[in-house]
């Protein structure tokens, strides 16, 4: 039960919101999220403190749902999947707090702004914690009202345009997997008795033109979601039209379902198409690393730059699951954990020099370090994390994909590698155009952090610095559920060609 | 003690913490909480070197692990760090030298508001470079070694409201990162190939593998100690990096960071024994630069740029000498200390000229300044002694045995290495005549002082050490300590008896000196003379030997035009592509728009239209 | 028993083209009751034809039907008419694209 409450905390909180008086004090309705997002997080933790890593899916919950065609109400949690509904309990209450001064294009309407912030919350955990293909697919699709809603009706100028696009593509995304869906019905309604449960769905014999179609259906879903190039042009505009609390959400949260039911649901269910797909999405992959980095350097508008550095980073992610060694998958487990907390970051601390500045583009920035140096420190700091230095969290997880892609393919971990030089000159020029210099004019409005702003960050940069150092709380949750997966797609890691006992050889060469 | 090496780290680093976090109260007193930092930690260092002196020569190696960083099933990092012969003379180095600063600056940032930040920033380097020398673990000397290109990268860029300051930041972090790609690649190859990254396991099995490896590895180090060391090809930032406060040039681009290149090599002896490819590479680069960064130090006439260009040649002969092999280790190591002490004096002397000058680094608005600046004049005077080789003076030792080992490795490197001795000589006779010596070429409104105490006694102290470096020489002390970890030195046949070699040095360093004393006697143009004036040398080295356009050429352009056309291709190709789908079904619903008249007949015809064809296909297929 | 399938033919015919060719809102009414009335007959033949009831008891449903469409069509035209002042089918064309 335990998953279902925490999932409904939100959505009810969200149905309470929708229902506050418009007449009541607005702040009445923040305290009412915040309140509810805290208590997902504490639910959240309280779960996380119960759990175990070795024992596979936890918190288990089946029941019937539409026994026709065999779909059940089923949750459970593996360690992936709590890592994820962590990031999302985190970064909810957060988010709030960041867009509690939002200037909204119908100030009146702020309830049912957070209403659709605490719903997506509740439906995101749904998705992580679904192990029944069906209710994944419906909360999956359902993740799209309460963002669509966000986007359009609550962003900045050509909202209208970008929620729809954002629709669309994830539209055409979700009917691809909804006739894979139907396939794997009717496979399992052939084999006996129809079912959605994943695990009845790992057993399942599947031909392998069959298996390949399946695989492509769930897996254009996943990669509009994550997104993958050339399947990323929506994540932009979209980005560059939302709020930055929905930008967080979106990109940190929502988008992060992609890469996850990569591994749940492309990895585990069609292992051997996942093997016959991996060298083309390798390839993809690292496109996307350099593509989207080099678009970030090119860009002018701060959100969409962040956009572009994501598309990046969901390119190491993509990487470190589709070389599947277990460090890599781990690595890109623990990078989807960090670079929702460094995007969030980015895109928090951008919205606050936007709102001040009236403008997102970096060229009307200019010396702000002078006015405001712990927004500019904040700013750094994310941006560091996001390029990937060493002591932050984002090092790590990266360069366990890299690591890992390295002992199955090296020119590909080479060509990822220099990602990190493209890293380091979007976020340093970004850095240097709106921090540094004289102060340009415009710029002198650009107020320093207030105690609710420094609230909402440090959180977050915390857990960056922190993670940094002390990843293994959650690399030793993450790496056991990996394991099942890794064994599934692979014949076991590569083993190092002249391995060293750890300690064998300390100080050999005194 | 000794297994409290973490602390070394996490003093300064609290430091800083404290620093960033206490925020604008501690504006007051954060320098001294800062100053006290670094102290504590060499106090620590000086403790633990003590206890090493008294070990057995073969217990001097004493790792400690603080915790793990990362545990897989496959990969296992642990914060670990070793003390030992190596480390301690580093960990010496760093913090006396650091603290030195640290005081220094706290008379030279005196009218800094943000003095505070520049000291935690300086705490903050001080802690990352012990990680760097301390690390046991490939991954955690890679932690340490971003973390000092950080501190370098927020000192240079300190005075940032100066464009020219953000842009010279910018410029070092990025092109230590190219450098940093052959570090990542290099761990990546450790762990594809030996499962581990720890520095001793990979060192000491290197010998196993094929000689491939062995040499990708060396030449994927030696790239990223030629970003950090400023060695050709990834040498242009070093000169840039001027643009920050002085002190930190002294520390960061003079005295530690910049020589962690030749740690990283002389550290990694195992993969350098193992690849005689990997060291002749090491030798040339060291070489080249050495040459290089002595031509462009000769043409500069900004005081701190030919400082910065005498820097890298000089981490050119500690390159060289690492390139060796286990005759050239310890050389290399005694050079970088006698180095870091003579550089670090000459760029803080440098510093309190340009205090006196109003911040003026031109040396032709300089002369006649050594009876405005006794002190500085005198401890100045010392470095320069040092570093061109004056017999007796510690630079004399270490760069003398650099070249006797060249020389016997190959003469014409050995004879590369002594020309660069004689240009040194050269362009530092350069400086000294022309900031010293003279006629007086002060701007208007200038009136030199010397600096107050708190910038001079670390003066004293450097220059002290200067002269006195070379004692670590005595008895080849420094060789014999260092054997355990840089191997024996074998000994080799010179070409000639030692004493000729030395000779014929110090006679080219006596003829280097004498040519710029008679060119720099008087008569020094306060205004440079334009480039159409100059020879092709001095023009080249003006202009850094064109590396700047090259990079441009070969990088930055590329970079710029590709990232335009990318997102070209992005707005009007793939986001064209689906945007254009989207068009085309607007269009044709645009067509199928006419078919609605609003005339009822119209439809009302359709309905008929559509009931027939309805009918005659029910009739063909009932009757077909 | 052809002649009452083929009177039924033509009047629908004639109704079909009225409904097309009328201008007259009140014309084109009548004939599509016209075209009703022909099915009718038609259902009626053939009920008679097949000696079962089955089309005369959809006769009897197209009258209700037809009646009950009267009321409602003649209602609309007559508020056609009178905001519009014209019976005309061409005249209200609302729906054009």
């Amino acid at each position: 039960m335990m998953l279902t409450v925490l999932a409904l905390t939100p959505l009810v909180g969200a149905l309470v919101l929708a229902f506050w008086p418009r007449s009541a004090d607005p702040r009445s309705a923040k305290a009412v999220a915040l309140l509810v997002s805290v208590v997902a997080l504490v639910l959240a933790i309280v779960i996380a403190l119960q759990y175990d890593p070795g024992a596979g899916y936890q918190f288990v919950e089946e029941r019937e749902w539409i026994p026709a065609i065999g779909a059940h109400y089923a949750l459970g949690l593996n360690g992936i999947g709590l890592t994820l509904v962590l990031l999302t309990t985190i970064l909810t209450p957060l988010v709030i707090l960041a867009a509690w001064g939002d200037r909204l294009p119908d100030p009146s309407r702020t309830n049912s702004y957070l209403a659709w912030m605490l719903a997506l919350e509740g439906l995101a955990i749904g998705v992580f914690a679904a192990t029944d293909v069906f209710l994944f697919y419906v909360l999956f699709e359902a993740t799209l009202v309460p963002l669509y809603f966000l986007i359009g009706a609550y962003g900045g100028a050509g909202r209208s345009y970008a929620a729809v696009k954002f629709l669309i593509y994830n539209l055409v995304g979700g009917l691809l997997m909804l006739a894979a869906i139907v396939g794997l019905y009717a496979l399992t309604a052939e084999a006996g008795e129809p079912s959605f449960l994943h695990s009845d769905l790992l057993g399942l014999e599947i031909g392998e033109g069959t298996e390949r179609l399946l695989f492509l259906g769930f897996f254009i879903a996943f990669a509009i979601k994550a997104p993958l190039w050339p399947l990323h042009t929506w994540l932009p505009d979209a980005a560059a039209s939302a709020s930055a609390s929905t930008s967080v959400l979106m990109v940190s949260i929502v988008d992060k379902i992609g890469t996850f039911a990569m591994i749940r649901w492309c990895l585990e269910i069609f292992p051997g198409a996942s093997q016959w797909a991996s060298p083309v999405v390798l390839i993809l992959a690292v496109v996307s690393i350099l593509y989207g980095a080099l678009l970030a350097i090119g860009q002018d508008d701060l959100r969409r730059l962040i956009a572009f550095t994501s598309v990046s980073h969901f390119g190491f992610i993509i990487l470190g699951i589709f070389a599947f060694t277990t460090l890599s998958t781990a690595g890109a487990t623990l990078y989807m954990f960090n670079h929702g907390l460094s995007t969030a970051v980015l895109f928090l601390v951008t919205g606050m020099m936007i709102a001040r500045r009236g403008s997102a583009r970096i060229s009307d920035f200019g010396g702000v370090q002078k006015v405001a140096p712990l927004l500019a420190g904040v700013l750094l700091i994310g941006g560091l994390s996001s390029l990937s230095l060493p002591g932050l969290a984002p090092f790590v997880s990266e360069f366990m994909v890299l690591a890992g892609t390295f002992t199955v393919s090296r020119p590909l971990a080479v060509a990822a590698t220099l990602g990190i030089i493209l890293a380091a000159l979007y976020i340093l020029l970004m850095y240097r155009r709106t921090m540094t210099g004289p102060l340009a004019p415009g710029s002198e409005g650009v107020r320093e952090l207030d105690r609710r702003e420094v609230a909402a960050l440090a959180p977050a940069v915390v857990l960056i610095v922190a993670l940094g150092f002390v990843p293994q709380p959650l690399l030793s949750v993450i790496e056991p559920a990996l394991g099942p997966v890794v064994a599934a797609v692979s014949d076991g890691d590569p083993v190092p060609t002249h391995p060293v006992e750890a300690g064998a050889s300390e100080g050999a060469h005194e | 003690m000794l297994e409290l090496s973490w602390l070394l780290i996490a003093i300064p680093l609290a430091g800083a913490a404290l620093l960033l976090l206490w925020g604008q109260r501690s504006d007051a007193f954060g320098h001294l909480i800062a100053t006290a930092a670094s102290a504590a930690a060499f106090v620590l260092g000086l403790v633990m070197f003590v206890e090493l002196l008294g070990r057995e020569a073969d217990d001097r190696s004493v790792t400690s692990t603080l915790g793990t960083w990362i545990e897989t099933a496959r990969f296992h990092v642990e914060f670990a760090f070793t003390v030992d012969q190596l480390s301690s003379l580093f960990v010496l180095l760093i913090t006396g030298v650091g603290t030195l600063i640290h005081v220094y600056s706290i008379g030279y940032m005196a009218h800094d508001e943000r003095r505070r930040r520049f000291f935690a920033y300086l705490n903050l380097f001080v802690a990352a470079m012990l990680t760097l020398v301390l690390a046991a673990d490939y991954l955690v000397l890679f932690l340490g070694w971003e973390g000092v290109g950080l501190a370098s990268y927020l000192l240079i860029g300190f005075w940032q409201h100066k464009p020219s300051a953000a842009a010279a930041a910018n410029k070092a972090f990025i092109m230590n990162r190219i450098g940093d790609v052959g570090m990542v690649i290099a761990i990546m190859t450790m762990f594809a190939t030996f499962g581990t990254t720890s520095i001793a396991a990979v060192n000491g099995a290197v010998g196993d593998v094929s000689a491939t490896t062995a040499t990708a590895l060396g030449l994927l180090l030696l790239l990223g100690a030629c970003g950090k060391s400023a060695q050709v090809p990834l040498q242009a930032w070093l000169l840039d990096a001027m643009e920050g406060p002085t002190p930190v040039s002294a520390l960061i681009h003079a005295a530690t960071m910049v020589t962690a290149g030749v740690y990283l090599v002389v550290r990694s002896a195992g993969i350098y024994d193992a690849s005689e490819v990997a060291r002749t590479f090491v030798i040339v680069v060291g070489l080249v630069t050495l040459l290089v960064g002595a031509w462009i130090g000769c043409a500069k006439d900004d005081i701190k740029k030919v400082l910065a260009g005498s820097t890298m040649s000089q981490i050119g002969y500690m390159m060289l000498a690492a390139g060796l092999g286990p005759a050239g280790y310890a050389f290399a190591i005694f050079h970088l200390l006698t180095h870091g002490f003579f550089k670090a004096n000459m760029f803080l002397g440098a510093g309190s000229v340009m205090h006196a000058m109003d911040d003026d680094v031109d040396m032709r608005h300089y002369g006649a300044l050594r009876r405005a600046m006794p002190i500085t004049f005198a401890t100045f005077g010392l470095g320069y002694l040092a570093i061109i080789g004056f017999p007796g003076m510690s630079g004399f030792f270490s760069k003398d045995k650099i070249i006797e080992a060249a020389l016997a490795h190959n003469l014409w490197i050995g004879l590369g290495a002594m020309i660069g001795a004689a240009i040194t000589a050269f362009y530092m006779t350069r400086l000294m005549m022309m900031t010293f010596f003279g006629e007086r070429r002060w701007r208007d409104r200038v009136h030199p002082h010397e600096s107050p105490s708190v910038m001079t006694v670390p003066l004293i102290v450097l220059a002290a050490l200067s002269v006195l470096g070379g004692a670590l020489y005595l008895g080849n002390w420094i060789g014999d300590w260092l054997e355990p970890v840089a191997g024996h030195a074998e000994h080799h046949e010179l070409p000639a008896p030692v004493i000729v070699i030395q000779l014929a040095v110090v006679a080219l360093v006596a003829a280097g000196v004498a040519l710029a004393v008679w060119l720099f006697r008087s008569d020094v143009p306060d205004t440079a003379p334009a480039d159409t004036d100059v020879s092709i040398l001095t023009r080249a080295g003006r202009h850094e030997i064109y590396t700047n356009e090259v990079n441009g050429v070969l990088a930055v352009f590329p970079v710029r035009y590709l990232t335009r056309f990318l997102v070209w291709l992005d707005a009007r190709g793939i986001d064209g592509l689906v945007t254009g789908t989207a068009d085309r079904i607007g269009e044709a619903s645009q067509g199928l728009r006419a078919t609605q008249t609003g005339y009822v007949r119209s439809y009302a015809l359709g309905i008929f239209g559509g009931a027939l064809v309805v009918v005659l296909g029910l009739l063909a297929v009932t009757l077909g | 028993m052809t002649e009452y399938i083929t009177l039924s033919f033509l009047l629908f015919t004639i109704g079909a083209v009225g409904v097309l060719v009328r201008r007259n809102a009140i014309v084109v009414f009548m004939c599509v009751e016209l075209m009703l009335n022909a099915t009718n007959l038609a259902f009626v033949s053939f009920a008679r034809q097949h000696g079962n009831l089955d089309g005369q008891t959809a006769a009897f449903f197209v009258m209700v039907v037809a009646a009950a469409e009267v009321v409602i069509g003649l209602a609309i035209i007559v508020s056609i008419y009178r905001t519009r002042r014209s019976a005309s089918v061409d005249e209200a064309n609302l729906l054009k694209a």
